[in-house]
């Protein structure tokens, strides 16, 4: 084989596992009968030519997710931009400006628009670009294609047919749904890993139709010819209904042939299949709902201001048109200068109201700048901008697999820093997949001096603690007791010098190198050592580089153990249908006896019976059964004389179980072969019966057997997290977040999985809801759900009446239960509860459920949820949530195409919510506000203005002021504060998580602060106008006598803006690098420029502004002043507010500001440290809270140590 | 700084790797100001002692300027007419002259400028601010370009020059003023703006077909002087912001004593009287801030006056109720903690 691996060819099938006793379905099933319509697929194998045109044109598989193509682009992005009701009011504007009844001159109505739009469809397009790309990415993986000639050639997925003959080797994907035909191995089995499409990591075996079995080599494929009838493309994973038809016979097909795209061939060496599904028909596609485009809580917000402002322009118009109507109607008869009514009937005071109509168009269009048109597009700048910025941290690139995070879609930045609930999946978010063997206990000895992750922070923290507090400890009698009992329980690791082998972290000179038989019990280690390397149904794969086993195993638990026994020196080396081999090395000699067990029995995994076992029978004839399993199932089933050791390792196990490993307990017990001969009898018979209960019948005569059993040992094993996971944790819980673990795991993984990162921990009150599997009859549903009801309910009301404030409260809910949960009427009380629990964990949950459950989480507390997770059964979730993130850099890239983010490992969250979503939602806040404020200030001057034209709809400033305000004058400060701003610096950030709840509670854009920044631009426009007017209005406003016109007022009012506005935001900002100091002196640099640029165009174009700053406005010192004058005016009062709040009422980042900037953190450094302990949230889950709760149990222990020492400690000083 | 990438297994890893620099990590040296108390005292009082001086200079300053403003719309009716006001000033038979008698308050200094005022008149309304055609009025070419000027704009096919409302309604009160006889020379050049007459208005463009039609508006032009030479216009159709304007007449180059009595008299041409709108006379000074502005000074000192109020305000809050600066117990977890 390809990489220098010998395998053995074995049937696992004939292995004795229930599932392949099964008996032959042949004889059981006839060819499905089709009913109704749909079912109407037909599949002519190996002849995908005729695939190719109507009527059994399949879609391609060719897969897109990208939301335009070429010709679709224009109108589709289009429609998009002007579903902003903004934009539609300012297309609608740019067509009114074409007619009389325009304020404005029609380009400076169409420019802005057309440019705002641009940017925002360029930014549409390269995000396409990447979809595509990363589309494409998938599309050109190549596979082997049968050319109909015996040949099986590369060729990209995207050019299979349905019907075509693809072979597919090991560890690739499967490119399309296939009908399995055969495989390499001779039953035609083969695991498929599906841990993309439902997150499950044990692999499943799926096998060929035995009538296919003989197409295993490429030749034959030649002339293979098949049609395939079955169901038309769906979603569901687990069900498939269709015949075959091959040498005109009629074979049904279930789901153990399908192989579906997205999952892995593993531990096979390749597979024929036919493809039946290609493309968005196969069910991993028809599996993906469409992305929904998301909006971010604060986008949502800002539209009701939109509206708020909408409302604003109606009233102001009304009321100008009111006002012009009135004015026409009565005065303007009078107003001889203006000869109406004029042509149009624009100024008619005979038909006053249909002149107020027109003028109330006019008036939609003038106050348009109270709205501001630029927001969006500044928004979306910004956004993209923030976005580069998170794809280029060099803290959230990972080395090992080199890729960096990455924004992908930018429109959701801010909402990062609003999340309050976070939903993770399990295996390759939280935790690697890998499972390390650390501790064991035989014979009621600790075995094992490593120290799990848990018990090292436990244990360094309490060392802080002791050297922190030192006056606490010094005080009390027996305070170095704490020290010793810390040396006690915990060892660091030693650096060793051997390389780390993966999955096994143990370390004790007492069991390695065959020093076991050394100890008191060497035949119950030796007993111990044979489970581990018996009882379980990996196979060996021998590496001739390294000389070694590795071990291809169902889940990464075996592999530890089995890496485990290898390195005790009980190597196992192959695995024949009815033996198992072991290579074992006694008493240090380097010699390997190779021993060999036969394989009698073997009695599967499952969750329900929480155990496995095999029976052996050794070299010399005795026969053994040796079980594994769940620490409770087993010591229920001990015999009497079995109990030896179960106290002390019952103690062990909790010791374990509170350093967050996983444990299981090992036992066996001897057997006569009669008493086999007998059991086994039944055993047969039991699963050759053909009906429904067979499966109950085979688990009653395994129980049978599995008792009476003699305890040997338990092991303990680390459940791999990924790096950084359980500090992660901790600090997100600190900073105020929430996380609910949802897996499609077993119940004891989930929950050791809980325990390894935190979300569990010894002492918390566990409420497992679950659905009694006892419950036999068949009327069950509503009793089922009825108990469901009773559990929740009752646990709800033991969370009610606890008092203690350190008590915390799991929620554990497996999935089928999790159905009756989610249901309409039950929903809510099952979210109390939830939301009461500190950690919840959900598993065996489906795709779908761990979509609902976000469902119900977003909607059900209102709060924003962020889904995180890597695999295709995440896609659901994390399109669903608020902010969907996907792990990148494994090979599934489901996650990762659906998410709105991606990081490459789970630890990266934390810098992402807690830096940049922090600053992106001040930011964004922040922006808005302004942006609000600005044009708010700007628009309602004109309004006024109006109001002394008659409201005529004149405005005072030339077309090209108004045109460039938003564009150029106003706009790239703004961006600098959406780009640039910091509050804290990123560590900073870190080391004060508590900052981080100013986004969920929403302290910066809530509608006080809306309000508040509205009517400081009320309050601003109010300046600006009356003071210039006041200033200009009748006077000579030079000394040469020359008195203001309505361009020198305009120039100046307008001035006075740039000025106010752009000196605001410079109070604004707190950070200020020179990128911001150049762009708000630019924007105020550039009016000028622009005025003189303007002023020396034709006056054909420039109209009365012609010369009006170098001529007119410059040599008058009275224009300078009023600019002073107005723009402190106008800034006055926000001066004083922020002034007087940071004075008597700061907030967080203020005090932290200040500790910074007087550099008191250096020169009081354990106040620093002090605020940086003190600044996270009261947690009950997470790393700290658990080292607290230890600490706690310690102290309680050190007291009672110290009551029992203080009488003699009294004694001796009385000596 | 930077560890080289070469012991990456991945060799994609190195193009994606972010690019390390003080920008893109977002730490670029900043300044970060913050407003201590100092900074806010600091800034309240130096904006009070920048804005008091200044205010109390502008005041001076329009103290200095002299003004005479006198209404005469009411008083050049003659009484026979005070019924039908808009008739008199319509016909074209009735006498319009009207000689009053202003007196100098304070000694006035050379140059004086003689305004006319108008009240209730709506030179910034929209249908009027846009009846005007630029191009018309640079050059005799652009003469047929009268878009925008109707009604005004031809009279029977022929473009009138200037078109547009503004122009149709020029101004046409005349001021003559002596003292004890002595005529005092109004100068009517040089009181447009150097562009308007060099640039803006067309040395080669002449009035055409102007108050030509059935209805005449105000003034009439001299249709053998060019338009850049029509100052009276110039001035006219710079439209003023609001409907209460001054526009600037003339300029006298003489002294005049206090005490003066000037006699002015007066063609009461210009009908204000439709619309009620009234007209007067100014005669004034300037300083270095225009014409008359106590408004200015008086913001000025408001302005500055707060502040100081402000500044005096933060000290006393401050001296009794100080927060250090940076003090942690500030810190939100601590206040929560302490009121637990």
């Amino acid at each position: 084989m390809a990489h220098g691996r010998i395998r053995a060819k074995i049937k696992r099938s004939s292995l004795y596992t229930f599932g392949c006793i099964r008996p032959p379905r042949e004889s059981t099933d006839e060819p499905h009968l089709f009913r109704g319509p749909g079912f109407s697929r037909h599949v002519c194998c190996n002849q995908p030519q005729l695939h190719q045109k109507k009527p059994l044109k399949y879609s391609k598989n060719y897969i897109s997710t990208t939301k335009y193509n070429v010709i679709t682009f224009l109108p589709k992005a289009l429609f998009e931009q002007f579903r902003r009701v903004a934009n539609v009011y300012f297309l609608l504007a740019a067509f009114l400006s074409l007619t009389p009844v325009s304020p404005f001159s029609a380009y400076s109505m169409i420019a802005p628009l057309a440019f705002v739009i641009g940017i925002s469809m360029c930014k549409e397009a390269v995000e396409n670009w990447h979809r595509f790309m990363q589309d494409m990415k998938v599309n050109m993986r190549k596979v082997r294609v049968h050319n109909g000639e015996g040949d099986f050639l590369p060729k990209p997925w995207m050019n299979i047919c349905v019907g075509d003959v693809v072979k597919v080797e090991k560890d690739q994907f499967f490119p399309a749904d296939l009908l399995l035909l055969s495989s390499s191995y001779e039953d035609g089995i083969c695991y498929v890993e599906t841990m993309n499409l439902d997150g499950e990591t044990n692999l499943k075996v799926k096998r060929a139709l035995e009538t296919t079995l003989t197409l295993d080599d490429d030749s034959i494929f030649k002339d293979f010819r098949a049609t395939i009838k079955c169901e038309d493309p769906n979603p569901n994973l687990y069900t498939f209904v269709g015949n075959l038809e091959y040498e005109r016979q009629v074979f049904p097909v279930d789901p153990s042939q399908i192989l579906l795209r997205d999952s892995k061939l593993r531990n096979t060496g390749h597979v024929y299949g036919v493809v039946i599904f290609s493309g968005h028909d196969s069910k991993v596609m028809q599996n993906a709902t469409k992305s929904p485009s998301k909006r971010s809580t604060i986008e949502k917000q800002m539209d009701k201001i939109i509206y708020v402002l909408f409302t604003l322009l109606v009233l102001i118009s009304l009321i100008s048109s009111t006002g012009f109507a009135i004015k026409t109607k009565t005065q303007m008869p009078s107003w001889w200068y203006l000869q109406a009514p004029d042509a149009d009937g624009l100024y008619d005071p005979n038909r006053a109201a249909a002149s107020g109509f027109y003028h109330l168009v006019t008036a939609l269009i003038l106050y348009g700048y109270l709205i501001p048109i630029s927001l969006y597009v500044s928004i979306e700048l910004v956004k993209v901008l923030q976005a580069l910025f998170i794809n280029q941290d060099i803290h959230m690139y990972d080395e090992e697999t080199g890729t960096p995070a990455q924004a992908r879609t930018s429109n959701l930045n801010e909402e990062l820093g609003m999340v309050d609930t976070i939903l993770s999946d399990k295996t390759g978010t939280l935790t690697c997949n890998q499972m390390d063997f650390l501790k064991c206990s035989i014979a009621g000895i600790p075995y094992g001096m490593r120290s799990s992750e848990v018990e090292l922070a436990a244990a360094s923290q309490m060392a802080m603690d002791l050297e922190g507090h030192g006056g606490d400890f010094s005080g009390r009698p027996g305070g170095h007791n704490g020290s010793e009992i810390e040396l006690d329980t915990v060892v660091t690791p030693r650096e060793s010098s051997q390389t780390a082998i993966k999955g096994f972290s143990f370390e004790d000179n007492r069991l390695m190198n065959g020093n076991w038989s050394r100890e008191n019990n060497p035949d119950v280690l030796l007993l111990f050592f044979r489970i581990l390397a018996l009882c379980h149904t990996a196979i060996p794969e021998y590496n001739e580089e390294t000389d070694t086993y590795s071990y291809e195993a169902e889940s990464p638990d075996e592999g530890a153990f089995l890496v485990a026994a290898r390195e005790f020196g009980f190597e196992f080396c192959k695995r024949t249908q009815s033996s198992i081999f072991v290579r074992e090395r006694h008493f240090s000699s380097q010699e390997f006896v190779e021993r060999e067990f036969k394989l009698l029995n073997l009695l599967d995994f499952t969750s329900k019976r929480k155990r496995m076992s095999v029976i052996v029978q050794d070299e010399t004839g005795q026969i053994y059964l040796l079980c594994k399993g769940a620490d409770s199932i087993i010591f229920d089933r001990l015999s009497k004389n079995g109990r030896v050791f179960e106290e002390a390792t019952t103690k062990h196990l909790n010791d374990y179980g509170e350093a967050g490993l996983r444990t299981l307990a090992l036992a066996y017990k001897k057997l006569e072969p009669s008493e086999y001969v007998a059991w086994n009898d039944e055993f047969i018979k039991a699963k050759t019966s053909i009906g429904g209960d067979r499966d109950i019948m085979l688990e009653r005569v395994s129980d049978m057997m599995e008792k009476d059993l003699i305890l040997v040992g338990a092991t303990a094993v680390e459940d791999k997290l990924q790096p950084g996971v359980p500090q992660c944790i901790d600090k997100l819980a600190q900073a105020g977040l929430k996380l609910w673990v949802l897996t499609g795991d077993k119940m004891e993984t989930a929950i050791n999985i809980g325990f390894a990162c935190s979300l569990l921990r010894q002492g918390m009150k566990q409420i497992c809801i679950s659905t009694n599997v006892d419950m036999l009859n068949q009327d069950t549903k509503k009793a089922q759900k009825e108990s469901i009801v009773m559990q929740i309910t009752n646990a709800s009301q033991m969370i009610k009446l606890e008092k203690d404030p350190h008590a915390a409260f799991a929620l554990i809910i497996d999935g089928k239960t999790l159905t009756y949960a989610l249901e309409e009427d039950l929903k809510h009380q099952f979210l109390n509860l939830a939301v009461d629990c500190a950690s919840v964990i959900c598993c065996r949950v489906s795709p779908k459920q761990k979509a609902l459950v976000t469902r119900l989480v977003k909607e059900g507390t209102g709060k924003t949820t962020l889904a995180i997770g890597d695999g295709a059964n995440d896609v659901g979730m994390i399109q669903e949530a608020d902010i969907g993130v996907g792990i990148s850099g494994v090979e599934g890239m489901q996650a990762v195409m659906a998410s709105d983010f991606s990081i490459a490992q789970f630890r990266f969250l934390e810098r992402l919510l807690v830096v940049h979503g922090h600053w992106c939602y001040k930011r964004i806040a922040q922006m808005i506000c302004y942006f609000f404020y600005k044009n708010i200030a700007f628009g309602l001057t004109l309004f006024y203005f109006e109001a002394f034209t008659g409201f005529s709809g004149q405005s005072v400033y030339d077309d090209w002021y108004m045109l460039l305000f938003n564009v150029v004058l106003t706009s790239l400060p703004v961006i600098a504060l959406g780009v640039f701003e910091q509050d804290v610096s990123s560590d900073i950030c870190l080391q004060f998580p508590a900052l981080y709840q100013q986004g969920p509670r929403n302290l910066f854009f809530d509608w006080y602060r809306i309000f508040g920044w509205m009517g400081n631009g009320l309050y601003c426009s109010l300046i600006v106008f009356f003071l210039n007017i006041i200033i200009f209005y009748d006077q000579a406003f030079r000394i040469g006598g020359q008195t203001a016109d309505m361009t020198v007022v305009g120039t100046a009012m307008f001035t006075c803006v740039i000025y106010a506005v752009n000196c605001q935001i410079a109070l604004t900002m707190s950070h200020f690098t020179w990128i911001q100091h150049f762009l708000i002196g630019f924007s105020i640099l550039a009016w000028y420029v622009f005025l003189v640029l303007y002023g020396m165009m034709s006056p054909e174009l420039s109209g009365n502004a012609y010369q009006i700053f170098v001529e007119a406005l410059a040599p008058a010192p009275i224009f300078w002043l009023s600019i002073l004058l107005v723009t402190v005016a106008c800034n006055l009062p926000y001066l004083a507010h922020i002034s007087f709040q940071r004075s008597f009422n700061p907030m967080d980042h203020h005090v932290i500001q200040e500790i910074k900037y007087y550099k008191k953190d250096v020169e009081d450094r354990h106040m620093w440290t002090r605020e940086r302990s003190k600044a996270r949230q009261e947690t009950k889950i997470g790393f700290s809270a658990r080292v607290d709760a230890k600490i706690r149990h310690l102290r309680q222990m050190l007291q009672k140590k110290s009551s029992v020492l203080s009488p003699r400690v009294a004694l001796a000083a009385t000596r | 700084m930077e560890v080289s990438t070469t012991n990456n297994a991945n060799g994609a890893s190195t193009k994606s790797k972010p690019h390390h620099s003080r920008f893109t990590q977002q730490e670029l040296p900043a300044w970060k100001p913050i407003l201590t108390p100092g900074w806010v005292i600091t800034s309240f009082l130096a904006i009070a002692f920048l804005f008091i001086p200044i205010g109390l200079i502008s005041l001076f300053a329009s103290e200095r300027v002299v003004e005479i403003v006198y209404r005469y719309d009411q008083e050049c009716i003659p009484e026979m007419y005070c019924d039908n006001v808009t008739g008199y000033i319509q016909s074209s038979h009735t006498n319009k002259t009207c000689i009053k008698n202003v007196t100098v308050p304070k000694k006035m200094i050379a140059p004086i400028f003689v305004y006319y005022q108008l009240d209730n008149f709506y030179q910034n309304h929209r249908r009027y601010v846009k009846s005007r055609s630029d191009k018309q009025l640079r050059s005799a070419s652009g003469e047929f370009s009268t878009k925008g000027c109707e009604p005004e704009a031809k009279l029977g096919g022929a473009p009138i020059v200037p078109c547009g409302l503004i122009a149709w309604s020029l101004f046409n009160d005349t001021y003559s003023l002596s003292i004890e006889g002595k005529v005092i020379d109004i100068n009517k050049k040089g009181i447009a703006w150097k562009s308007d007459t060099n640039v803006k208005f067309g040395s080669n463009v002449y009035p055409k077909n102007f108050q030509a039609g059935d209805l005449i508006g105000g003034g009439k032009l001299n249709e053998s002087l060019p338009l850049n030479e029509q100052e009276d216009l110039i001035v006219w159709m710079r439209t003023a912001a609001l409907p209460t304007f001054r526009k600037l007449y003339g300029k006298i180059n003489s002294n005049l004593e206090a005490q003066d009595v000037i006699k002015v008299v007066l063609e009461n041409n210009y009908n204000t009287y439709s619309f009620g709108g009234q007209k007067k006379l100014v005669i004034s000074t300037t300083s270095w801030i225009g014409g008359k502005n106590d408004f200015l000074g008086i913001a000025y000192l408001t302005v500055g006056g707060i502040c100081l109020f402000m500044a005096l305000n933060f000290i006393l809050l401050y001296v009794f109720k100080p927060r250090p600066l940076g003090d942690p117990s500030y810190l939100s977890w601590n206040r929560n903690s302490s009121r637990q």
